[in-house]
């Protein structure tokens, strides 16, 4: 069989993308298939029609690759992909909609508003940070809608920081995802075609618990898999990571990032990850793992459902 | 601790490549990560390393790097050159040479640094691969594990890493229009003395600062070497940048006030031939280069023998500086091209500094910006620069960024400039947007002055005035009419 691996690409993440995709490479190659390894860029499309493989492995992240865009190119070609489809990615890739759905359906996810950067300019948003700060407390976590990984994500501890913390994030995204800040325990559920697996939770060794850096770098954060949950949390967890991959659409595989609260806060999804890092230190490969499934078989497995097996 | 191994040990590519086993299961991440050093959990890797990968995409212009322009080298010469070494020298240009280096290659030196005053003794030179081997060198040789080491700040983002990777404690000194304040080094000193510490050595590049672009005033220069001698302390002069001068008076190194006795002074061809020789060195007083040269032994035995076999050609044809004037026309050109432009298309916030040579502009915007962040907003406009943070080893510099002008065409930086000024002013506009409602203080000029504003009155960029009393407070377009 014939597979491509899309990596790289243009995004802010392509580091990260080029090396979950090498490790993606690596596998393929080992399971006894043919690797076409493709850096998405303005020849994305014609080397596509060119090698005509059979499958696509997509190991981009964010814009781009995680939005449904390359997807929908791949649709156009007739090459089924490891994507969970082209709505999903759209939804996922934007935190805002996803939200939006979440809550429609009931699934618990931090109160949050949302602003297109012209807000301000042309609507005074601004005006309201007053009831933002009233209605979520302090601190306020503030995102880009857009971007799937910890970029751009800052913590506002005093209200003197929240135009600061904006302006950073509207460096990734042209909208701003404000929400309320939830303590607790940071987990990740991973599912492979409709299964859980393991939950893991991420430690970070130091105070600064959305630190970009530390999601890459051996030693920096200490991942605990399976988490030490009690079997209720664990089940909750697991009830609205599954949930939540339903109410999106998501297929293939996905990861789901949770904060588990405290005492009646219970577990607040914060994103789905159509396209989780495949790194050496991704959370989704600790998981498959811990489940008894080497990268190799999760890979063969995400091939397998994408070709409808 | 032998876990769930991947199945396949063997792997083989089927198209006969040999392939990479697969060797990165979490049981291996954590096996290794319980093998790695102390030292290791202090190196840094980051967001910015990851932004940094994609400045090198071809449609990106690029001010990041520190990059001489290698294209005005003539490939005719070199060509001509390696020849000749090829055909009178071939078994010895193959052949390993001895640790410190041929002692053509010292000579070299010597004559490179006299091209800038100063008279080493041959027998203090080491030559290293590249300067940033000798500031691996004399961390090797000097540091325990929470020694103090003291620098500019912002410093040579390159330090960095080695100051960290050594487990230093990096104090950063301020810098303003004259360099290092060195009366805040002592203040800092003094400090170290009431908790019973002193540094093992203060790391300076006091002319054409990278990152800051200043350069260390000559009655600073003349205490640091005093406090130096007082306080029996190490420097460490850096000094890639010596003869890019493209206005101003030349001013005498610290080596040559010291003498070469506190002084450890680090040199490099990289910046007036080729960086990619990789031909830099160090001189220092016997007994520090013993442990200099036992060090490199340990590391690599010898530079690149084909590398010094070059130099000695190149500089035996005698037109070594007549290249490096070259160089100083197309710098200077472009170093104008850059000021003018900044004081075009950055906002009436913004400050920078306007160096009198080497290869780098410091540009401080207002505090609530972070150029990580802006870097990546300044990416999607095919543009890069340094973020300010990797100046400095303590979380500072988010407000400020490294601007080359070195490695494009003066198109190119107007246009590199243009697109930043853009981005900037598009997060000015934003800021006072949100603040005009938000009670925040709006910061009229940069409240940490380290690089502050300045501009010479009346110069056009390319001819400024004497290198310092004339400084004024850096307002808007002083420039251009």
């Amino acid at each position: 069989m014939r597979v491509a691996v899309l990596k790289g690409g243009r995004s802010l993440e392509r580091a990260v993308s080029l090396q979950s995709g090498a490790r993606v490479e690596e596998a393929i190659t080992a399971l006894g298939h043919d690797v076409v390894a493709i850096d998405a860029d303005e020849g994305l499309v014609s080397r596509l029609k060119e090698e005509d493989p059979d499958v696509a492995f997509i190991a981009l992240h964010g814009p781009g690759g995680e939005d449904g865009t390359v997807q929908s190119l791949l649709e156009l070609l007739g090459i089924p992909d490891t994507g969970p489809g082209i709505s999903a990615s759209v939804l996922c890739m934007d935190k805002v909609q996803a939200k939006h759905r979440m809550r429609a359906v009931g699934i618990p996810t931090p109160d949050w508003v949302a602003f297109g950067a012209t807000a301000f300019r042309e609507l005074g948003a601004a005006d309201a940070f007053e009831e933002i700060e009233a209605g979520f407390g302090l601190p306020l976590v503030v995102k880009p809608a857009g971007q799937g990984s910890a970029l751009g994500v800052r913590f506002a501890g005093d209200p003197g920081a929240v135009p600061a913390a904006i302006v950073g994030a509207l460096s990734y995204d042209d909208r701003v995802l404000i929400e309320r800040y939830v303590a607790g325990r940071e987990l990740a559920v991973s599912i492979l075609d409709g299964e859980a697996l393991p939950i893991v939770e991420a430690i970070p060794e130091q105070a600064d618990l959305f630190n970009y850096e530390a999601r890459y770098e051996i030693g920096r954060t200490r991942y605990v898999c399976p988490a030490v949950l009690g079997d209720a949390e664990a089940d909750a967890v697991t009830a609205v990571a599954l949930h939540t991959w339903e109410a999106l659409g998501c297929g293939g595989f996905a990861r789901v990032d949770v904060m588990l609260g405290g005492e009646g806060v219970g577990p607040q999804v914060l994103e789905v990850n159509s396209v989780p890092g495949l790194t050496d230190t991704s959370l989704l490969p600790i998981a498959a793992e811990a489940a008894g499934i080497s990268f190799e078989s999760f890979v063969e497995r995400a091939l397998e459902l994408a070709l409808g097996e | 601790m032998d876990p769930a191994r991947p199945e396949d040990e063997t792997g083989r590519s089927p198209g006969g490549r040999p392939h990479r086993r697969s060797h990165t299961t979490s049981a291996d991440v954590a096996r290794y990560a319980g093998l790695f050093a102390q030292r290791t959990t202090v190196m840094r890797s980051s967001a910015m390393r990851d932004l940094m990968e994609i400045t090198s995409r071809p449609e990106v212009i690029s001010l990041a790097g520190g990059l001489p322009d290698t294209s005005t080298f003539p490939p005719d010469s070199f060509a001509a050159q390696m020849t000749r070494i090829a055909q009178e020298s071939s078994a010895k240009a193959l052949q390993y040479g001895p640790t410190e280096g041929f002692a053509e290659t010292h000579e070299v030196i010597e004559e490179v640094m006299r091209a800038e005053d100063m008279r080493p003794d041959p027998g203090d030179i080491v030559v290293t691969t590249g300067g940033q081997q000798a500031l691996d060198l004399i961390c090797k040789t000097l540091l325990d594990p929470g020694d103090v080491v003291v620098a500019e700040g912002p410093t040579y983002p390159g330090a960095v890493p080695v100051f960290c990777s050594y487990e230093a404690d990096t104090r950063q000194v301020e810098m303003d229009d004259d360099g290092m304040r060195v009366d805040l080094l002592e203040e800092l000193l003094a400090e170290l003395d009431r908790e019973g510490r002193r540094p093992k050595f203060i790391y300076s590049v006091p002319t054409f600062q990278n990152p800051g672009g200043v350069t260390l005033a000559l009655e600073r220069r003349r205490r640091l070497v005093e406090i130096a001698r007082e306080r029996e302390i190490l420097i460490v002069e850096d000094n890639p940048y010596g003869l890019l001068r493209y206005a101003g008076e030349t001013l005498p190194t610290l080596y040559s006030l010291d003498g070469g006795d506190y002084v450890l002074y680090v040199g490099t061809l990289s910046k007036i031939l080729s960086p990619g020789i990789r031909i830099g060195w160090v001189c220092a007083p016997p007994p520090v280069r013993a442990k200099l040269v036992l060090g490199k032994a340990a590391t690599d035995l010898c530079t690149s023998t084909l590398s010094q076999y070059f130099v000695r050609e190149y500089f035996a044809e005698g037109d070594w500086l007549a290249y490096v004037d070259e160089l100083r026309d197309v710098y200077r050109s472009r170093r104008g091209a850059m000021l003018r432009a900044l004081a075009s298309y950055f906002p009436r916030q913004a400050t920078w500094s306007q160096p009198d040579g080497g290869l780098f502009v410091w540009a401080t915007l207002p505090d609530y910006i972070d150029t990580t962040d802006l870097l990546a907003k300044a990416l999607r406009e095919n543009v890069a620069f340094v973020p300010g943070a990797a100046a400095y080893a303590d979380g500072r510099g988010s407000g400020s960024m490294r601007l080359n002008f070195s490695a494009q065409t003066e198109e190119e930086i107007v246009e590199g400039i243009r697109r930043i000024g853009a981005v900037v002013g598009e997060q000015v506009g934003l800021y006072e947007t949100m603040t005009g409602s938000f009670e925040v203080v709006q910061p009229e000029e940069h409240d940490d002055p380290s690089i502050s504003s300045a501009a010479r009155s009346g110069g056009d960029g390319a001819n400024p005035g004497p290198a310092s009393g004339d400084v004024l407070p850096f307002h808007r377009k002083p420039l251009r009419d």
